[in-house]
């Protein structure tokens, strides 16, 4: 089970309205490299990963869930005071019609997030490699993200989520060694 | 109902997402390198350092978690604001 700690992982502030930036910042809430996909996409691949890396996925699903609050809260402080005529300069006047200023599972581009965007092929080395390639675009995501504004105070959140990818990658490449390693043994003993 | 957010919740919050952090990195850590005994040392410190800074944080502000991780106050604080998204 799950049990919900009331705080963030990493404080979020930002120093201005921008619902632009928002609408940006929702490629990392329901988009195919986002926060959502990769937390559902690490702990749906645990019931067929061997044991050694269940631990692993489980951790790094579990702090995903905690970055996707992040998104959520950066994404809500960006508009919770901006008009629909603020909305639609940013280009969110089709998802204020849908939404008010409420969140939705999309992209940027609004598109809605599906379950296409994430695997489990029961193959662990397959998936493994699809974790860490889904890392790393999440840490380019966040590159593009930090480009995209001069708001300081939002940098730093963004910048702490790009370091967070960082070292999940690398824990990914880890795990893939230690079930190389299992394998190799199971070869020649 | 909000409560009055001082200087000393903010620095009590910090302290805990900072050690946190310590224990979520050293967590990942271990997830991948369980032999590590030094490692497992600085786990353990810093577990046990969370839990006086969390139930300093708990006598000021209220409950962490739900689901009985944490005591509760009458009436049941557990629902007050301020939510993370608020502060
Ligand atoms: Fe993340
Ligand atoms: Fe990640």
């Amino acid at each position: 089970m799950w049990v919900y700690e009331k705080k963030l992982q990493y404080p979020v502030r930002v120093s201005k309205c921008d619902p632009m930036m928002a609408k940006f910042l929702l490629e990392q809430y329901g988009g195919a490299d986002g926060e959502l996909a990769a937390a559902l996409r690490y702990l749906n691949q645990r019931y067929s990963i061997p044991d050694k890396v269940v631990g692993l996925l489980t951790d790094i699903g579990t702090e995903e869930f905690a970055h996707l609050e992040m998104i959520a809260t950066m994404v809500y402080k960006l508009t919770k005071d901006a008009t629909p005529d603020q909305m639609r300069a940013a280009g969110l006047g089709d998802h204020y019609a849908a939404h008010d200023n409420a969140l939705f599972y999309q992209n940027a581009s609004g598109v809605p997030w599906t379950a296409a965007y994430i695997q489990a092929k029961g193959d662990p080395i397959a998936d493994l490699y699809e974790d860490i390639a889904a890392e790393e675009k999440a840490r380019a995501t966040y590159q593009w993200l930090i480009d995209l504004t001069d708001d300081v105070d939002l940098q730093d959140g963004l910048k702490y989520l790009r370091e967070r990818e960082v070292v999940h990658s690398l824990r990914f490449r880890e795990a893939v060694e230690i079930l190389k390693e299992k394998r190799d043994e199971k070869i020649y003993y | 109902m909000q409560k009055m957010l001082d200087e000393n919740y903010y620095k009590l919050l910090h302290e805990l997402q900072a050690v946190d952090f310590v224990l979520v990195e050293l967590n990942l850590y271990l997830d991948t390198h369980p032999g590590d005994a030094n490692a497992i040392q600085q786990f353990n410190q810093y577990s046990q350092l969370r839990h006086q800074i969390a139930h300093k944080y708990e006598s000021q502000y209220g409950p962490l978690k739900n689901f009985g991780q944490s005591y509760s106050g009458t009436p049941f604080n557990w629902i007050d604001a301020p939510w993370p998204w608020q502060v």
